[in-house]
């Protein structure tokens, strides 16, 4: 596998007040976040709201600056380029590499254009094509995703949800990207449009070549997806696995926590009672000392208060866990018959 | 089998707007409440689950009104109710609502006042429906804070409803909720804007309060893993008409309206990669309830349908011990085995 | 390929409103809004008239006749009886004077005897409409031009009070229209590049739109008229009162249009347009200005009325418009005392114009800012 992407140390640190008078505080949105994407590979990332899940894709296509850490991109013609230090007229060429699509549909189209203006503007902006070649470019993208062309001249406005997410594909797409970043993809979707989405954001991957960064929630929908799971919490990676280890044994207790708490549409899997599911997510701006998961951790000892562990590779496996005790806690997986084995 | 608590029959809804006609949101809706279960209406955005909860409650806009059918409560001291029939601001109303049947909401940020502590939200509640004195009320708020698990609710109870974290504030309209031990609790999406930790810890919640009182819960929600992990019994709606209902067992493992079929095949299972299948999802979007055919409303997007779909409704098909699908492949097959 | 995830477009359609552009859909709410559909007719009535003034006006709004001071309102009829009965024929009646011993006065009397007649398109001296093109017919007139008509009276000095009203509305809704147009101007340069760009330039820039707002506008705008030279003429006059008022003016603008652009930068579809690699000039001018331009013509409008009454103030007290422009302010300026409003009370004619523009302008304004709001129902 080629590595298509790689995000070292990226930290992002809002500050919050300030101003004339008032002291300004500091919350840290992303702490030291490292990882690396593969091409062809779909890497979820998943954690629940205020993790950082969102800051760290918006970073990584530079929607918003980051405060520190490098994101380095390698493209297909060898070589790496430094996003992070790219002013705007420098990163242009890799705005075409890298697209995003948005979780709410609705916000994301520009509500005054029509659909052919809509997936025509990155190709006018990166003059890629005009005229006849310009339509026709338009069109097959269109079609690609289920927009036929009769819908060309209409406004956002006068579509659903889900074709709305499909128009939001298409221009992600009708730039050939290799790498398209999906935040919340299909969780604005009902489950019926969700599922046609999903699939055509499988189908679409392998047609295309594409790597996705795939932001999401819903644990059901990562394990359906991604090849690869990074899990996240209050601005840290906890945990980096390949899907079906990760479901099958985590290894860091917050995972694990996810797991339990994940309804399974299946009443004879039903968990009944979850005394260990306790506490919520801790206000960014007051962090824990120490681990940041030990505050709802069932498994903390004293060293966890005190020790912020490093996010480090588990012995024998593929899995990466930021825990004191990854490799002795025998922690519960998410499949059914789940049977205790290790991955070599 | 026990009484039923609440029935509805054949209800209707219909909403009117000055330039536009007439449009029947919710057609046909017929559920049943035991006390002690748990009924989980599920359906996508749109087909009118939401709109049944706030008939019941009669909470509906201006512009709408339940056009047909009945609600029956049944209330143990002087026989049923037709909630339906009842002036929704009238005093026989207003004394269930709040009282013996109480709701929840999605967002409990936008139905708890911002201006007052949750205690004294609480406290009202049960001023206006139980004679207490104030100091009497806080002790059963108090009592309720700390049910429902907000830790250290003597404090909790003067806090602003901004100062507490998403789960801790659906805890406390719980706990208002349950401020006069109802009969029913209806809970619209409760958990659709928490994070799923906190989600599984107010399921479990609701699941423990509903030991302890014994009242029935209408669980409104899209989300079919939250309807197998609480419910016991499940209806399905679908553009207004609720198209199967019966035990959730049952249901989930056979279940017979196209259209749950359909619903059960779009959500990802948690399977490892190697039994993975390809989603089937249902082609094509929800119309919009003015272009619903006369007859069964998932005629435009069901892979069987056939002759008599678009035109004639389908009759209610016991298929099971309670387990009732509104389905003419059903009644065709019904027809045809005796032949 | 799999065919399942293409959904079939055909049943969604809904054909009404599928090609409606922002501009369709807020002109459709907008249609909804009686009273502010209303308002806007009685708008355009007004504006029409100031365009076409001088074909409007019976008379020189400046020429005077002694013999007829502070004569009343002869109203227009349009029917005389004569020995062949009823027919048509429209016409105003002729003064007799009274002489009023008490007060020592003369005082005009409406005499339904004598009959005037009054045409319509009738022939005058020559003129120019709106100051370019050649004409020499009134919309209305009498056959007589040495004949007193005065429809709403005449003034102390015996001018035509309609025609004056009639060349004052052309002075006051311009002066409106002309400091909106240059508040929008500043309001939105200022306002966009501090909306845009954040940071300390637009801390700045809220402190003096603070600052200016903070300052009561009268004397503000005394001193400032104080400050014209007298010799200045009445064009110079009129370009430094519009000046002065939108000094003040574009603030509101600017905060309006800064709000909109903060917003909008957090939008999603702006952030989409910046990852697509598209300039800064291109997401104001192509995704942000079109977003919001609906919610500015709304602001602006509502801005107008401002204008109309700051102007009308001004010249009121003096300070503004002088004779011999004739504007709303000046000519209400001409019914200050009581002893004039006791015997002429149509003088205050022009104060009627003002409520009813101000009113409508207002109704207006607020039917465009609600229709402009995509999320209002």
């Amino acid at each position: 596998m080629t590595r298509l992407l790689t995000v070292e140390n990226l930290s992002k640190v809002y500050t919050l007040g300030g101003g004339l008078f008032g002291k300004s505080r500091e919350l840290v949105a992303l702490n030291d976040i490292d990882l690396t994407v593969e091409a062809g590979e779909t890497l979820a990332v998943v954690g629940e709201s205020g993790c950082g899940k969102t800051t760290l894709g918006r970073c990584i296509i530079k929607a918003q600056p980051s405060t520190a850490g490098r994101v380095v991109y390698h493209p297909k013609s060898g070589g790496e380029v430094e996003l992070t230090s790219l002013n705007k007229r420098q990163i242009k060429p890799y705005r075409q590499d890298i697209r995003m699509i948005f979780q709410d549909p609705m916000s994301s189209l520009n509500p005054n254009m029509r659909v052919f203006d809509l997936v025509a503007e990155p190709l006018r902006i990166h003059r890629i094509a005009r005229g006849q070649e310009l339509e026709n470019k338009v069109v097959d993208t269109l079609a690609r995703v289920g927009i036929p062309a009769d819908a060309l001249g209409r406004y956002p406005h006068a579509f659903s949800g889900g074709q709305r997410q499909r128009i939001g594909i298409a221009r992600a797409l009708v730039l050939d990207p290799k790498l398209v970043i999906a935040d919340e993809a299909v969780s604005a979707l009902d489950v019926s449009i969700q599922a046609q989405v999903l699939n055509l954001l499988d189908d679409l991957k392998e047609e295309f070549g594409l790597t996705y960064i795939f932001i999401s929630h819903d644990l059901g929908v990562v394990n359906y997806i991604a090849d690869r799971v990074v899990v996240m919490y209050l601005g840290h990676v906890v945990e980096t696995a390949p899907t079906e280890m990760l479901f099958e044994r985590p290894r860091h207790p917050y995972t694990e926590m996810l797991l339990e708490a994940l309804p399974i549409a299946d009443p004879t899997r039903r968990k009944g009672r979850r005394p260990e599911l306790k506490g919520e997510i801790p206000y960014l701006g007051n962090r824990p000392q120490g681990c940041p998961f030990h505050t709802r951790c069932k498994y903390a000892q004293d060293r966890c208060r005190s020790d912020k562990p490093v996010l480090r590779p588990i012995h024998g496996t593929a899995q990466s866990a930021a825990c004191h005790f990854a490799e002795t806690l025998d922690l519960k997986g998410a499949y059914d018959d789940a049977p205790q084995r290790t991955f070599a | 089998m026990t009484k039923p608590l609440l029935s509805v029959n054949d209800m209707a809804i219909v909403f009117t707007s000055p330039d536009e006609p007439d449009i029947e949101a919710v057609r046909q809706v017929d559920l049943t409440l035991t006390p002690g279960k748990t009924l989980a209406l599920v359906g996508e955005s749109g087909c009118g689950k939401s709109v049944t909860a706030r008939a019941v409650l009669r909470l509906l806009d201006k512009n709408a009104d339940i056009s047909r059918g009945e609600i029956l409560y049944d209330a143990a001291q002087d026989g049923p109710v037709d909630i339906a029939r009842l002036d929704p601001d009238g005093l026989a109303m207003r004394s269930i609502r709040g009282a013996q049947i109480s709701m929840i909401f999605q967002e409990p940020m936008t139905s708890l006042s911002p201006v007052h502590t949750i205690g004294n939200q609480i406290d009202e509640v049960i001023m206006l429906h139980e004679r207490m004195s104030q100091k009497q009320a806080r002790e059963r708020t108090i009592a309720l804070l700390d049910q429902v698990g907000v830790p250290g609710a003597r404090d909790r109870a003067n806090a602003y409803p901004f100062e507490l974290s998403g789960g801790l504030r659906q805890r406390a309209m719980i706990a208002m909720a349950l401020a006069c031990t109802p009969k029913l609790l209806i809970a619209d999406e409760p958990t659709t804007a928490l994070d799923v930790t906190t989600q599984a810890q107010i399921l479990d919640l609701l699941r423990q309060l509903q030991d302890d009182f014994g009242m029935a819960i209408l669980f409104i929600t899209h989300d079919l893993g939250v309807v197998a992990e609480v419910a016991d019994e499940v209806a399905v709606m679908y553009l207004g008409d609720v198209v199967e209902q019966g035990d959730v067992y049952e249901v989930f493992r056979a279940p017979q309206h196209p259209y749950t079929q359909a619903l059960m095949n779009s959500v990802p299972r948690l399977q490892r990669k190697a039994e993975r299948q390809r989603l089937s999802p249902i082609k094509g979007t929800v119309p919009s309830p003015k272009d619903r055919p006369e007859g069964c409303a998932f005629t435009s997007r069901c892979p069987h349908a056939f002759a008599p779909c678009p035109n004639i409704r389908p009759e209610r098909t016991e298929v099971g011990a309670g387990h009732i699908a509104r389905c003419h492949l059903l009644t065709q097959a019904n027809v045809e085995e005796p032949a | 390929m799999a065919l399942d995830t293409i959904a079939p477009l055909a049943e969604e359609t809904r054909p009404t409103r599928v090609r409606e552009s922002q501009l369709h859909l807020m002109w459709r709410r907008f249609r909804r809004h009686q009273l502010a559909f209303v308002s806007l007719w009685i708008v355009v009535a007004f504006y029409l008239v100031a365009v076409f003034a001088e074909f409007l006006a019976p008379t020189d709004p400046g020429a005077y006749s002694a013999r007829y001071t502070y004569a009343p309102p002869q109203g227009i009829h349009f029917f005389v009886s004569d020995e062949n009965g009823w027919h048509f024929q429209p016409h105003v009646n002729g003064y007799t004077t009274e002489i009023d011993r008490k007060a020592m006065r003369r005082t005009f009397v409406v005499d339904s005897e004598v009959v005037i007649p009054v045409r319509f398109f009738a022939p005058s001296e020559p003129y120019l409409l709106a100051g370019f093109i050649p004409m020499s017919i009134k919309f209305i007139g009498v056959e007589n031009p040495r004949d007193p008509f005065y429809i709403l009276g005449a003034d102390r000095l015996g001018r035509d009070m309609l025609s004056r009203l009639i060349h004052g509305t052309r002075i006051s809704l311009s002066v409106g229209l002309a400091g909106v147009t240059l508040s929008l101007f500043f309001g939105i340069i200022i306002g966009g590049f501090a909306g845009f760009y954040g940071g300390w330039f637009d801390g700045a820039v809220m402190r003096v739109v603070e600052f200016i707002r903070s300052m009561p506008t009268i004397p503000l705008w005394m001193g400032l008229a104080a400050a014209m030279p007298k010799d200045w003429s009445a064009l110079q006059t009129y370009f430094a009162i519009t000046i002065i008022l939108s000094l003040i003016g574009w603030t509101e603008l600017a905060r309006v249009v800064r709000g909109r652009f903060l917003s909008l930068r957090t939008e999603d579809f702006v952030t989409a347009a910046q990852l697509d690699g598209a300039s800064d000039w291109r997401i104001i001018t192509r995704h942000m200005v079109p977003s919001f331009s609906s919610h500015i013509i709304a602001a602006a409008t509502l801005a107008i009325p401002g204008m109309i009454l700051a102007e009308t103030a001004l010249s009121f007290l003096g300070l503004g418009l002088q004779a011999p422009i004739v504007s709303w302010g000046t000519l209400l300026q001409e019914a200050q005392n009581i002893r004039t409003l006791a015997t002429a009370p149509w003088l205050l004619a022009p104060g009627i114009c003002v409520v009813v523009v101000i009113l409508s302008l207002n109704f207006f304004g607020d039917g465009l800012r609600d229709a402009a709001d995509p999320h209002g129902r």
